[in-house]
């Protein structure tokens, strides 16, 4: 199990990269121009969220994908829309791009990040 | 009397370290092939949305069969009282575990996502015969160890025939629950019948047993020990009449589907129009699987020689691959009959137009990672009887006599 | 660490969805009558069952209108072929979750055009054999695959008689937000759960088919286009022998 995380997170780490080359050809995420930068605090406290995020997160999935219920504010996607950075050149930088809100973090802790093999790493409208 | 007495496989150490290297070899070369399907998907394989189940499915349900199937000399043994199999009942009871990790790891290193299985392992739904499934295999594996155990530690003996009662009806559920992964299938044409899951039972007897003649025979010979004529005449004789019962259960099998319309379409493709289902049917499946280890076994000379034995058990062995690779694979490359009294004659996505079956081409990958399943059964194997006392130190005329006599 | 404002929540909820925060209204009423309304704050009910009704005789040959607004709609347009395959391979490979069938009638020759998709069975066998209960019916009656439990077992494929499922083969770079998809996992028309969430009323077939061939609706609603439709016009169901009850039905077939 261990060595399988290791892997997917090596994997999510690389698609992260090939989104970020491939489609958007992004730099790096500029300091500030999230829109979560501007606020001070997410939809729990920093703290709260720090350590529980992914269980608001994963309450939310099931919520949403068996009962429908999108009205929230614990959604991936709200994540997301709200911690995308952009570059120098303004385009949107992916959230699991080296260095990015997600991955920054998930790679100093060494936590695996499997939520962006199927999720979208940035805002795409539908 | 003359005491039964078992002792570790005592063939020279250059050569068991040169089989288990060439077997850890293959596992190997199966585990890169896996970690290559796994790390670029499916699409590397021939399996398409059409054909979701390919060559591992073929050798993990073949191994999984005949794990069940293996079981059987010992269940004889113990459930049945027959004396003479006795000291064969612990190999029996090894292959029985070995055989169904092997089958395990190559059906669950062709999920998807294989990395999941903990979910598979903690979510449920009990309509699904995999989901039972998961319970049968890991409760089989649990039983037989048990089993094992009451054979080989004296103290604990006297529970064997009780344990052996036991495992056997679960190996009844088990390749019950096997076959009735394709009987459930209601969508389907070549599946939807409850005649599977009998059916798949009568196999493993054969596929099982025939492993367990070359494993005995191998062991046997390479480490010198007598092995007498009288057992194994028993065990070819039971071979042969296996084979015979799978022959009788795929005659009765393609006679009750040409027996109602509706299958005619079904039964022309794979008995006469299916191309590469249609010879995997005839020459494996029903020649080399059956006639022709029948024509060996019941051969008043050909029957008595080892050497003869031994091809026949080999026939059997492949005669069962090609028996799950037609029912898998060729079931799936026939079309649905989505719109009876109807044509296709264009569509989007490969819904058999004109009735043309779904293509399907086996990769290497795939096979490798079979192949692998097959090894890794066979390293652990020999491993065990290495390791453990699994195998008598003789079979000889006299020894096996004395053991019908008590 | 301050709690965030009222108003700072409010916004993020009305950046993340798009729309103004509107009144709540009963998510029944929101979803017959507004098309463009707020996000489902309530469970899904079986108060509706969600359906189709397909009218064979004003779907035109060649016509794959539905297929391409499906494809973009859900994300399926951005697959790309990974690099190295066979054309003739990924074709068979890649998801669809609509298609094209024409089909004769073996004893007169008559010719009907038709879309295939998810028929949305009230008694699926895909979400019969799946192990884990990835593959469900949700209470309205949308049958579809919570990708966060599939292992990608693909029995539910083996069990549709309506070849309807696609597994992914690859490792997929770009997606949707509403659509999520991955490598190892498997999929199948959803009647655009996200437009069903979300208070649309159409789906991206339908909105595309200029034959109006296409009806979409509330199947327990008598006053529904679709259940008007059928109460209209004689319909069959596809492989009714099963007793699948679809959710999806056909006319002139």
């Amino acid at each position: 199990m261990k060595r399988k995380s290791g892997f997917s997170l090596l994997l999510v780490l690389c698609l992260g990269l090939l989104g970020g080359l491939g489609t958007a050809q992004a730099g790096e995420g500029v300091e500030g121009t999230a829109r979560a930068d501007k606020l001070d605090a997410c939809v729990a406290p920093t703290a709260t969220m720090r350590r529980s995020h992914f269980e608001l997160i994963k309450h939310q999935r099931d919520v949403t994908v068996h009962l429908g219920i999108r009205k929230t504010d614990n959604s991936l996607a709200g994540c997301v829309d709200c911690h995308v950075r952009k570059d120098a050149q303004g385009k949107q930088v992916p959230v699991n791009a080296p260095g990015e809100f997600c991955a920054g973090c998930h790679e100093y802790a060494g936590a695996s990040l499997d939520c962006f093999t199927c999720h979208a790493t940035k805002p795409t409208g539908n | 009397m003359n005491k039964i007495h078992y002792r570790e496989w005592g063939i020279e150490s250059p050569r068991y370290w040169g089989l288990l290297a060439v077997l850890a070899a293959i596992v190997g070369v199966g585990g890169f092939a896996t970690l290559y399907m796994e790390h670029e998907g499916h699409w590397v394989t021939g399996m398409t949305n059409q054909i979701v189940w390919g060559t591992p499915h073929v050798f993990a349900i073949f191994l999984i069969v005949a794990a069940s199937g293996a079981l059987n000399v010992a269940s004889i043994g113990s459930v049945f009282g027959q004396k003479m199999y006795k000291p064969l009942a612990r190999l029996s009871g090894l292959m029985a575990i070995t055989l169904l990790v092997g089958g395990l790891i190559v059906l669950v290193l062709d999920l998807g996502q294989p990395s999941r299985l903990i979910v598979a392992m903690t979510t449920y739904n009990f309509k699904s015969i995999f989901a039972w499934n998961i319970y049968l295999y890991v409760g089989f594996m649990a039983i037989v160890a048990v089993y094992l155990f009451t054979m080989m530690e004296r103290k604990a003996n006297r529970f064997s025939h009780g344990v052996g009662v036991f495992a056997f009806v679960w190996r009844l559920a088990l390749t019950t629950g096997t076959g009735s992964i394709f009987g459930f299938l209601v969508a389907r044409q070549g599946y939807d019948a409850a005649i599977m899951a009998p059916m798949f039972i009568i196999m493993s007897f054969a596929y099982g047993l025939a492993l367990y003649l070359l494993v005995l025979m191998f062991t046997f010979d390479s480490d010198e020990r007598p092995l007498g004529d009288a057992v194994l005449r028993r065990l070819k004789n039971l071979l042969g009449v296996f084979v015979a019962a799978v022959f009788y259960f795929t005659v009765v099998y393609h006679l009750t589907n040409l027996y109602g319309t509706e299958n005619h379409a079904f039964e022309a493709f794979i008995l006469r129009d299916g191309g590469v289902y249609t010879w995997t049917f005839w020459i494996g499946w029903v020649l080399l699987g059956m006639l022709a280890p029948m024509g060996i076994l019941f051969h008043p000379a050909l029957g008595m020689q080892r050497g003869s034995i031994a091809i026949a058990a080999l026939l059997v062995v492949l005669g069962g691959l090609s028996a799950i690779y037609v029912i898998v694979i060729g079931g799936q490359a026939f079309p649905l009959n989505m719109f009876p009294g109807h044509t296709i004659i264009e569509s989007g996505y490969f819904d058999g137009v004109n009735g043309v079956a779904r293509h399907y081409s086996p990769s290497l990958p795939e096979f490798l990672l079979g192949i692998g399943g097959f090894a890794l059964a066979l390293l652990v194997t020999f491993i065990g009887v290495r390791l453990l006392q699994f195998l008598p130190t003789s079979l000889a005329d006299d020894v096996a006599d004395t053991q019908q006599a008590k | 660490m301050s709690q965030p404002t009222n108003q700072q929540r409010r916004a993020f909820l009305a950046e993340v969805t798009g729309v103004a925060a509107a009144t709540v209204v009963a998510p029944g009423v929101l979803l017959q009558s507004v098309a463009n309304a707020a996000p489902r704050d309530t469970a899904v009910t079986d108060d509706v069952r969600y359906g189709m009704l397909i009218d064979t005789t004003k779907c035109a040959d060649g016509c794959s209108d539905c297929v391409s607004a499906c494809d973009k709609e859900n994300g399926l347009d951005l697959m790309e072929k990974p690099e190295g395959a066979s054309d003739e391979l990924w074709e068979m490979q890649r998801p669809r979750w609509i298609r094209q069938v024409k089909l004769r009638n073996n004893l007169t020759g008559r010719v009907t055009s038709l879309p295939m998709m998810c028929q949305h069975c009230e008694k699926p066998p895909c979400v019969d054999v799946c192990p884990t209960g990835a593959s469900f019916r949700r209470a309205d009656g949308i049958v579809m695959v919570d990708r966060h439990t599939c292992i990608g077992c693909r029995y539910c494929m083996m069990a549709c008689p309506y070849n309807a499922r696609s597994f992914i083969h690859e490792n997929v770079q770009l997606k949707t937000t509403a659509t999520p998809r991955g490598k190892g996992c498997v999929e199948s028309c959803n009647l655009c759960v996200q437009r069903r969430d979300n208070g649309g009323t159409t789906t991206a077939c339908q909105d595309a088919c200029k034959h109006g061939a296409i009806v979409f609706g509330d199947l327990k609603d008598p006053n529904s286009a679709v259940s008007q439709a059928m109460a209209k016009y004689p319909t069959v169901q596809i492989r009714a022998d099963l007793q699948l009850n679809t959710g999806v039905r056909y006319t002139d077939v």
